[in-house]
């Protein structure tokens, strides 16, 4: 009998299950998916927001300036690349600028720090390439960037240092109150559990409405994104928001915490939970609309293009704690947008509610602290060359755009969760990240993939299930 | 520190052959760094035939191409660093680089040649709507895989883009047992060799489908179909057109790009047409003493051009080493933007030697037209081609006594 089980292995459960950790009990993840971060927090704008959007009292405002607080003593504690660069929501000549005002003033009310409104000459000083006709913008300098991978693996490896369980490839097909307890059938398994953490993204309505009659409805909001190279990377200093109107919030313009230059979303509301594909008509809009706010982004420069699906739920807030009908089931469901911000708020406040529910003692073992995968490129000369001799993997490079060595997909391989796909070691060292898209290194890290996570060539996936790369031998 | 006279970047057939010749012209301090396990370069994973030609007069496979120049590297005991990985150029030729046994380390060169190579689009830069599933491959990953690996990575393919490597695979994989069921090029006309249109799907009944392009892939963890629909003359997408083929694997063979990441970091000057540096008849970039050649410069169609070139930047780089740096007058070549671009971008009409090769591709392809060279006021070349299409590179060869008093050279194609 498990204490808690938790459903979902994004930012939001790997955050709930290390604030668990700090207690004693026996807990457990469930991820329907082949690794930790595989749905929504895999692909979003890697924002850690300021928390001005959301309208004060709302949990997305209490959670989203909370997280944001958090957020930078994590990055150290747990050893995630953050850097708080500032943002910048920009208002054209031809829109309402009192909106930016009222902005503001949400800001205030939200309990968000420094907001100030700004004028095009300093706007200009601050980012060369915004768009000609922007006249003014509110300038958050507590926005941050974040790498959404590193956080939630960061999450998830210190829940599992501190004796938190994973079940990979284990999508929940039931949940049953049985007396004081909850079964839980995946297709493989049953689990018992005293308590349940329903943190499972698009699918969280599906989850809570197995167990309770006050039904919950989550819209998948797909948004498509543009990635391009490093080249491009400075392209804007800060992130660049739109003034939200009557066409949406519009699309950010951002620099990512790697150095890359991100454009996006789209939102479009789709009935397909898994419905990550790109279209035609999504990367022109993004392409179109971009321009509004930035001129001469250099298109000829995108390495790549994505879509993430936003858990949109009906009532248009976070909807988090303890179900009224279905007592011991906790909800953390409709988490969208600032959901990456707050995932760590939530996970805290999630963690203590149900330990608290479940009056667990607390973990005197817990060491809160993670040490990532080491970055050679951050060492000096000297350094670099010590290492290489102490292990010389280190001495190889795999991934040439991203400058990946053996020594570091190895590391990330044989750790703590290891990965275990293609997509596991691009999203814990870069490698296939950059500019040639994994062209050359594929062959390579299925080798080591082979040789550390002890696979065949054929069991080499991409991002586990069907996703073979080879079919066997030639003739 | 260490130090060389000569650094060569990538030990690839353009690397090999600029060490060989520049051991040839005397420079005794040579070290080839290459990031493989092995010299040779992409032509180890070619292992089709039709490589020399022009060099060897006889039709070689891709190893077999590689090995001739290895002996002779190895007969001359030039120095080589495998697995070793070039992290930095400076602009005083300073090349840090890195592998397991030595570490990170720095060489201070008299001269350097590029001779990086290329790498191909992927899926990302061509922006194909769609999932993102396993199975998109570029060509040269699918090749390496099946010729080097032994493994097959698809059972039945689509293949988009027309480029060399794509057409050699359509026929790698079908005599591997796998279904190709197209080819799809987005322009008019095929990216690669007419050679390789006829050797490898006309002869296996695989179907080219020009003006066509990939407008979607499903398959949420495997590949399991993509749609290809007819491109209009702005290349768009025409509704209506859509044809949905079931298939494991889509290989992108989409042009390949020169990987220029370590010379721009130098201060190299790159042109906007060739991706690769800006050079002279010396093939000398901006940056004195730094010579590039092969893909890294402009991708090439047959390897024996690329050694070709390569003999010239050792030689070249070769006299800078024993001469230093000249200061020397240099014009341009101008191109009607029917011919795209040129190679070399400059002339040295004093230092220049008796005769010169100037390479050049054709932006679109034209029937019964003329190559047109002008300098000084005068038409040097006019030569009439039947044909002249993208995806075959050209050469003219120029004439040191016609440049004497010009202040630049023009070259471009004159229509019927």
């Amino acid at each position: 009998m498990y204490d808690v089980v938790i459903i979902g292995a994004g930012a939001t459960g790997s955050a709930t299950a290390r604030e668990l950790s700090r207690f004693k009990g026996k807990f457990l993840v469930l991820e329907a998916e082949a690794d930790v971060c595989s749905g929504t927090t895999k692909a979003n704008s890697a924002i850690v927001h300021a928390g001005y959007d959301a309208v004060p009292g709302s949990k997305k405002a209490k959670y989203n300036v909370d997280g944001s607080e958090m957020m930078e003593a994590l990055s150290k504690e747990l050893d995630f690349p953050y850097s708080r660069i500032g943002s910048l929501v920009v208002c054209r000549k031809d829109q309402d600028r009192s909106e930016l005002e009222r902005l503001l003033e949400q800001g205030k009310k939200n309990g968000v720090r420094d907001l100030r409104i700004i004028e095009r000459d300093e706007i200009v000083e601050m980012e060369p390439n915004i768009a000609d006709d922007i006249e003014c913008a509110l300038y958050a300098p507590t926005a941050a960037i974040v790498c959404p991978f590193g956080m939630n693996i960061a999450f998830a490896e210190n829940a599992a240092d501190n004796g938190v369980e994973f079940a990979f490839n284990s999508r929940v097909t039931s949940i049953e109150k049985v007396g004081d307890h909850f079964s839980i059938k995946t297709d493989t398994d049953t689990y018992e559990t005293r308590a349940v953490v329903n943190a499972a993204g698009v699918y969280a309505d599906v989850l809570h409405n197995m167990v309770s009659e006050k039904k919950l409805h989550i819209t998948a909001r797909k948004g498509e994104y543009e990635l391009f190279d490093k080249s491009a990377g400075n392209h804007v200093r800060h992130t660049i928001f739109q003034l939200p109107s009557k066409l949406g919030k519009g699309i950010l313009v951002s620099p990512t915490v790697h150095g890359n230059l991100l454009v996006g979303p789209t939102a479009t509301d789709i009935d397909d939970k898994e419905g990550t594909n790109t279209t035609a008509d999504g990367l022109s809009q993004v392409e179109k609309m971009s321009a509004l706010s930035v001129k001469n982004i250099p298109y000829r420069s995108v390495i790549t293009s994505f879509a993430g699906l936003r858990a949109h739920e009906d009532g248009g807030d976070f909807i988090i704690g303890e179900c009224d009908d279905c007592k011991g089931f906790f909800d953390a469901a409709g988490i969208e947008s600032p959901g990456l911000s707050s995932a760590p708020a939530i996970g805290k406040d999630l963690g203590q509610m149900v330990a608290a529910w479940l009056g667990l003692d607390e973990n005197p073992l817990f060491n809160g602290t993670r040490k990532g995968i080491l970055d050679p490129k951050k060492l000096s000369f000297e350094e670099r060359n010590e290492l290489i001799k102490k292990n010389p993997a280190y001495g190889q490079i795999i991934c040439r755009c991203e400058s990946v060595t053996a020594g570091e997909i190895i590391d990330a391989i044989t750790r703590t969760l290891g990965a275990k796909t293609l997509d596991g070691i691009k999203r814990r060292t870069r490698a296939g990240m950059g500019r040639c898209q994994a062209g050359f290194c594929t062959p390579r890290q299925m080798d080591l993939l082979e040789k550390y996570a002890h696979l065949t060539p054929e069991g080499v996936t991409k991002s586990g299930g069907d996703s073979v790369l080879v079919y066997g031998k030639t003739k | 520190m260490e130090n060389y006279d000569l650094v060569i970047v990538g030990g690839g057939p353009a690397g090999l052959a600029a060490a060989i010749s520049a051991r040839k012209d005397g420079v005794q301090s040579i070290l080839v760094l290459e990031r493989d396990d092995r010299l040779g370069g992409i032509l180890n994973q070619c292992i089709h035939n039709g490589f020399g030609l022009h060099t060897f007069n006889e039709e070689l496979t891709g190893p077999e191409y590689a090995g001739r120049f290895i002996s002779q590297l190895l007969d001359e005991k030039i120095e080589y660093r495998l697995n070793t990985m070039v992290m930095d150029i400076s602009h005083d030729r300073v090349v840090t680089a890195m592998n397991s046994h030595d570490g990170l380390f720095q060489i201070q060169a008299k001269a350097v040649v590029l001779a990086m190579g290329c790498r191909e689009r992927s899926r990302g830069a061509l922006n194909i709507p769609g999932y993102r599933p396993a199975g998109i491959y570029t060509a040269g990953c699918a090749q390496r895989l099946v010729n080097m690996e032994g493994e097959m990575p698809g059972k039945k393919v689509v293949i988009l883009g027309s480029g060399d490597i794509g057409l050699i695979m359509a026929r790698r994989m079908t005599l591997e047992g796998a279904k190709v069921e197209v080819v799809a090029e987005l322009m008019p006309y095929s990216g690669g060799l007419k050679r390789n249109i006829v050797q490898c799907l006309d002869d296996f009944g695989i179907p080219l489908k020009l003006s066509h392009t990939v407008v979607n892939i499903e398959g949420k963890k495997r590949v399991e179909a993509v749609t290809i629909a007819e491109v209009g003359p702005d290349r768009k997408p025409i509704p209506g057109t859509e044809e949905r083929y079931e298939c494991d694997t889509l290989l992108l063979s989409c042009g390949l790009l020169p990987e220029n990441e370590l010379s721009k970091e130098c201060g190299v000057e790159l042109s906007r047409v060739t991706n690769g540096p800006v050079v002279n008849d010396a093939l000398e970039t901006n940056v004195p003493g730094v010579f590039a050649c092969g893909n890294v410069l402009h991708v090439h169609d047959l390897v024996d051009f690329v050694s070709m070139e390569a003999k010239n930047a050792g030689h070249y780089a070769a006299a800078f080493i024993q001469n230093g740096e000249q200061s020397e007058l240099t014009i341009d070549v101008i191109c009607d933007g029917k011919v795209r671009y040129t190679v070399p971008q400059m002339i040295r009409p004093e230092a220049m030697e008796d005769t010169l090769t100037v390479r050049f591709r054709v932006a679109n392809v034209y029937k019964n037209a003329s190559v047109v060279v002008k300098a000084g006021g005068r038409e040097l070349i006019r030569r009439k081609k039947q044909i002249m299409a993208p995806g075959e590179m050209e050469q003219v060869v120029l004439k040191k006594a016609d440049l004497a008093s010009a202040d630049k050279v023009e070259i471009g194609i004159e229509e019927a």
